[in-house]
């Protein structure tokens, strides 16, 4: 069912991670991640670092370390696409399964993609608990991402929860009269799917509908194509010297990966 | 999660290698820079409000389901609806705004992988189901039998393209070889696309009884360009496949203890199990021919489509 | 400049074949407190789109003595503030602070004016304290505020408000109407809220059928049972 704070994670807070702008985090992240990704496979020691760089991280943002840990299992279903490398990747033999041979290669490998996932994932979360959207938008913009297409997503985020209110609506509507009778309930799967479509087309009508709504609201403002925003403050000291830190942090780490 | 995502479609981070998910970002930058500027010229001032309000409503309706079969659901990725209905271009940012998000605030999918997985879902099912709904209309004319036939085909061949692609950028990077990869992508998204067409049917006719006008905005956006684009991506996509063999590792440990187990093309029956839950008899022989195969088909069908779009320009011109 | 609207024999038909205006006429002086009330269907939203030009009919649309047309949009917009009968539709920024800045922003105006037009404008609508909140977590009354706010910073001489209180409860529309009551500009209201009319609005024009059939003292208006009930109404 459709939550009505469709895309809120955010925590309110007031620890250092939340004071940090917006740029810092979204640029440490992505730094993290990158360097998760380089870093060879079966590299435990940097792994092991990066790990302590994350729990830091969260709890520096005062959400405990285990906010973020709890909910990095979030991508485990999709290391079934990795579960092959134990037994194809050429190596060592490890143990047999029945006649399957696992060798010692394939499950680095394997362990590996999946250490540096649940990595990344614990940084994104952190990133998108101790950020509020509108933030995140303004940091992207501000790096450089075109305009337009912050806008675009700024309009989305702004008429996500009417939409899944109106969804909601759809659905329950739809639920109210999904009675059981006497024959074989549910219809056909081809008529239930064309009820599905048939709510997601009448979802597209009103899409369009209010789209000119807001269009005309944001005439009668002056609106002549190009949304005009504010002159953004620069960096503080402090993000500064997080910055470098980090960098400096995972430079090291990166080296310690590739020399050991 | 608070919405169901589409199977394996949304890639996390760590499964693919830096240079995939570096082409992704490269190829999905372009397209969306690219895009930014023809909607603009499509749509005027309107274009920030129309397009993100479209991503919200994709968004939404992305959690509309219904029971497919054995505890799963159907319901709509939106590439091939938004490039119906608004043109390709424009869905490739009504996408990217769903998609990014999605990672961004959700960690459905990577942020390094965001790349790579918009090109998935939202530029190669936009303009591939968009060009397959264009070869389908120009051979079954106007009309509404037309533009649902067009519709569920384009929606149901886009989401496996989407699929191969992903399969194809996990074999690149090590993370799967691609005669196990490729299969089991496409296999799952069978019948995952076939919701998607279902959908995107039952949406294409409310509107066309509703409002056949705002069908027209698709029908007259820019395309021409994209299907160059599409054939290009298409083209490398292919090169790249052809050379999975390099990418793959040695899957032949795996073939071999089939075939000495007698089970041969059931082997893997297992693992496809895992992972389509359905049960799917597709299952067949899982050597090169098969990858091969089903590259071939994907081809034909492009390179159809590719020249039925060729031929209309150059009637158009003549 | 006069602070003046006037509609001379307007007509205007929606794309679609749905004619909505046949021959209005209305005129609005500096000063004047105007309710618009009529059926459901009579033009009163399709009129009100005609006074900042985002419908063009036929006829004569003339605002602050400018006629309505494409050089003069810039300064008529800035004249008349047009509020929405759906604040979701105007909500449409990340924040509160950013909904309210957007005109005083398009009106190039510099950034410390800017804040300053965002300061005032939602103090005058009792929300001082909004300026960081998202919008979209606000209650129907709250936002119906904000929307008159985001229109109030472009200083406009002029406010046209479209079913204001629609959809409040008591006492949201109570401070709703004290604020109305103590905003400065010339107004034209269209609501169906015959108690506030009543209330707020010394003279009222009556809408049916696509043009205005009766304009004049509230008091006389509403004391006419025969012309209420003509036009679905009630005193």
């Amino acid at each position: 069912m459709l939550h009505i704070n469709l895309a809120d994670q955010y925590r309110r807070g007031t620890s250092l991670i939340h004071r940090l702008d917006p740029r810092t985090k979204i640029l440490a992240v992505l730094l993290f991640i990158v360097t998760a990704t380089i870093l060879p496979a079966g590299a435990w020691l940097p792994y092991g670092l990066l790990l302590a760089g994350a729990l830091l991280a969260a709890q520096a943002s005062g959400l405990g370390v285990g906010f973020a840990l709890k909910r990095s299992f979030v991508a485990l279903p999709f290391a079934l696409a990795a579960i092959t490398l134990p037994f194809t990747v050429p190596g060592q033999p490890l143990a047999h399964l029945s006649s399957l041979t696992i060798t010692v290669e394939g499950s680095l490998r394997f362990l590996s993609i999946l250490i540096k996932s649940w990595l990344s994932v614990q940084v994104a979360i952190l990133l998108a608990v101790t950020t509020q959207f509108h933030e995140l938008l303004w940091g992207m913009r501000e790096l450089r991402l075109p305009k337009p297409l912050v806008s675009i997503v700024s309009f989305m985020y702004r008429y996500l929860f009417v939409f899944a209110d109106e969804a909601l609506r759809l659905l329950r509507a739809r639920a109210a009269r999904s009675g059981q009778g006497e024959g074989k309930s549910g219809g056909g799967l081809l008529w239930r799917g064309r009820v599905a479509g048939g709510m997601v087309g009448n979802l597209t009508l009103r899409a369009f509908e209010r789209s000119e709504r807001i269009y005309e609201a944001m005439v009668a403002r002056g609106f002549q194509g190009e949304i005009k925003t504010l002159i953004s403050p620069p960096l503080t000291d402090m993000d500064r010297n997080v910055l470098v830190g980090w960098v400096t942090y995972l430079a090291m780490l990166l080296l310690v990966g590739f020399l050991f | 999660m608070i919405h169901p995502s589409v199977a394996y479609l949304h890639i996390p981070d760590g499964f693919l290698s830096l240079a995939v998910a570096g082409l992704g970002w490269l190829f999905a930058t372009a397209a969306i820079g690219y895009a930014l500027r023809q909607t603009r010229g499509q749509l005027g001032e309107k274009q920030i409000p129309l397009m993100g309000v479209l991503a919200a409503f994709i968004f939404a309706a992305q959690a509309i389901n219904f029971p497919v079969a054995g505890g799963t659901s159907g319901h709509l990725l939106g590439g091939t609806l938004a490039a119906i209905v608004m043109g390709p271009w424009a869905a490739v940012l009504i996408m990217t705004s769903v998609i990014g998000v999605q990672a961004l605030v959700f960690q459905d999918g990577g942020l390094l992988a965001l790349g790579s997985n918009i090109v998935n879902m939202g530029i190669l099912t936009a303009f591939a189901g968009h060009l397959v709904y264009s070869l389908v209309r120009k051979v079954m004319g106007a009309g509404r039998r037309s533009l649902l036939a067009a519709g569920a085909v384009g929606a149901w061949l886009s989401v496996l393209l989407g699929a191969a692609a992903a399969a194809i950028e996990l074999a690149l990077s090590g993370t799967s070889p691609l005669k196990i990869a490729l299969p089991a992508m496409v296999g799952t998204h069978v019948l995952i696309g076939l919701g998607e067409a279902l959908i995107t049917v039952g949406a294409l006719g409310f509107l066309y009884a509703a409002r056949r006008d705002l069908l027209s905005i698709g029908e007259t956006a820019p395309a021409q360009t994209g299907a160059r684009w599409v054939a290009v991506g298409l083209g490398l996509a292919l090169g790249i496949a052809a050379l999975s063999p390099l990418a793959s590792g040695d899957p032949d440990g795996l073939n071999r203890v089939a075939a000495d187990l007698g089970f041969d093309g059931r082997a893997l029956a297992p693992l496809y199990e895992i992972f389509s839950g359905y049960g799917l008899p597709l299952v067949q022989d899982p050597s090169v021919s098969k990858v091969a195969a089903v590259g071939l088909g994907t081809l034909i069908v492009f390179g159809i489509a590719f020249l039925a779009a060729r031929l209309q320009r150059r009637r158009a011109n003549a | 400049m006069h602070h003046t609207l006037e509609v001379k024999d307007l007509h205007f038909a929606y794309p679609d074949g749905r004619t909505a205006l046949r021959g209005a006429t209305l005129s609005v002086a500096p000063g004047d407190k105007v309710a618009l009330v009529g059926p459901n269907g009579a033009g009163k939203s399709t009129l009100m789109l005609h006074l900042n030009g985002i419908l063009q009919g036929h006829g004569e649309v003339r605002v602050c003595s400018l006629p309505v047309c494409k050089e003069n949009l810039g300064k008529i917009r800035a004249a008349v503030g047009l509020v929405f009968q759906e604040p979701d539709d105007q909500l449409f920024s990340p924040t509160v602070f950013d909904d309210v800045a957007f005109g005083p922003l398009h009106m190039g105006l510099p950034e410390s004016v800017v804040r300053e037009r965002v300061a005032e404008a939602l103090t005058a609508v009792g929300m001082a304290d909004y300026a960081g909140r998202v919008s979209h977590h606000l209650s129907v009354g709250e936002k119906k505020r904000i929307a008159i706010a985001t229109v109030l910073s472009m200083n406009p001489e002029i406010l046209v408000l479209d079913e204001p209180s629609a959809g409040l409860d008591p006492r949201a529309r109570r401070g709703l109407i004290n604020l109305l009551r103590d905003l400065p500009q010339t107004m034209l209201v269209s609501t169906h809220d015959i108690r506030m009319v009543a209330e707020l609005f010394p003279r009222t024009a009556v809408m049916d059928g696509g043009r205005v059939v009766a304009d004049g003292p509230t008091l006389a208006i509403l004391g006419d049972a025969a012309l209420l009930s003509a036009h679905g109404l009630e005193a």
